[in-house]
């Protein structure tokens, strides 16, 4: 039995005084997928029946490769923001809570850099 | 952790069933949820058949009519019957509501079904536990803090431009319908304060005489206590004074942002 006062529990540990831009940041990154998701899915579309060869080249062309990246770094972005809203909302056991939230954090910068070097080893003919 | 089920002994039961008196011509069926903290039993519903041509229009007047002539253990809080205290907030039909103001013709065909705030603490059948809300709600300091010093004879005069932006806000009458039907609120009401008080608390930040709002928003920017918010508009839908408490936290949110961007 808790003999802290309904007003001492309901204030907590008092507040975080960030959050603001967590909140900014997953509306910037949806914006900002919109013409990315739009582009990405109209080359994949005209990039259909191609081979490898054909796909590499494509891939090689700078505003080709910028765009991917920038699709695919923000995307990992904005689902890592998501992922962790996700957790935060159903996961209330303090272990698997900060273990999920680290494993998506690692897992999303791992694919982001597999996705750098990824390009950039096409780019420059690798 | 979310609950997708109901521990054991919250699994509900069938109760009893209460048949209407005889002759009676104009009978509706109204199944309430029953829970007594005095034996160990689980939850039940039990079945009212009321004689609706000896009954008011309301919800409550029905409940009241159960209390008085067939089952005086029915529990339930109520006070001015007019929408203005907020105390029969309970879920009508499957919508929270009060039930001083909603009428038993406007609810589906059938029985009409009658249960607690959904994910409170049960004090007794419709009487949920409102002591954490409270609190949250005293938390938010819901009232007008000043630094300039005003003689104890003089106003903190308004105008009526600023007075017009506490409409929709100043009416809410704190019962709990919209925090108890938001599931942010359901998950995290530990720590998230859930659309009324967040409500209430930027009837404070829109009100010009006030001279905390830096403070207030302080206090407010947390990924849990407002953040938790993603819009689901069960609040608003569900408001049975038609305010708009998913507006309030979006003006909330506006505001930090401005003083951030």
């Amino acid at each position: 039995m808790s003999l802290r006062s309904p007003l001492s529990k309901a204030q907590g540990l008092g507040s975080a005084k960030h959050g603001f831009s967590h909140w900014w940041w997953q509306r910037v990154t949806a914006i900002a997928l919109i013409p990315l998701t739009l582009w990405f899915v109209y080359s994949l579309v005209c990039l259909l029946g191609s081979d490898h060869a054909q796909l590499s080249q494509w891939l090689a062309q700078p505003i080709n490769a910028s765009l991917v990246l920038l699709f695919v770094l923000t995307a990992l972005f904005h689902g890592q923001t998501g992922m962790q809203v996700v957790i935060e909302d159903y996961v209330h056991s303090t272990w698997l809570n900060l273990t999920l939230l680290l494993s998506i954090k690692f897992a999303s910068v791992a694919m982001a850099v597999l996705a750098i070097i990824s390009v950039l080893k096409v780019v420059l003919g690798g | 952790m979310a609950e997708f089920t109901l521990p054991k002994n919250s699994k509900i039961k069938a109760g009893k069933h209460f048949p209407a008196p005889e002759g009676a011509t104009n009978v509706r069926s109204f199944r309430v949820y029953r829970w007594s903290p005095d034996d160990d039993k689980n939850p039940s519903t039990d079945v009212y058949d009321v004689d609706m041509d000896h009954c008011g229009p309301m919800v409550l007047d029905a409940l009241i009519k159960i209390k008085n002539e067939i089952d005086p253990s029915l529990t339930f809080r109520r006070s001015c019957r007019e929408g203005i205290c907020g105390s029969c907030s309970m879920n009508i039909d499957g919508t929270n509501t009060l039930a001083c103001t909603k009428a038993i013709d406007e609810c589906g065909g059938g029985e009409v079904k009658i249960y607690p705030l959904p994910h409170m603490s049960v004090v007794k059948d419709l009487v949920p536990d409102m002591t954490h809300f409270y609190a949250q709600y005293a938390s938010v300091e819901p009232w007008l803090k000043t630094k300039t010093p005003v003689s104890p004879a003089a106003e903190r005069l308004q105008s009526k431009e600023d007075r017009d932006k506490l409409d929709g806000l100043y009416e809410c009458i704190l019962c709990a319908c919209c925090s108890t039907s938001c599931p942010s609120y359901w998950w995290n009401s530990d720590k998230y304060l859930g659309p009324a008080i967040l409500l209430q608390s930027y009837r404070w930040l829109a009100d010009s005489r006030d001279e905390a709002t830096g403070e207030r928003l302080d206090e407010l920017e947390d990924p849990f206590k407002l953040y938790r918010c993603h819009t689901i508009m069960n609040c608003t839908n569900t408001c049975p004074k038609g305010l708009n408490p998913g507006k309030a936290i979006g003006e909330i949110k506006k505001m930090i942002a401005e003083r951030a961007l």
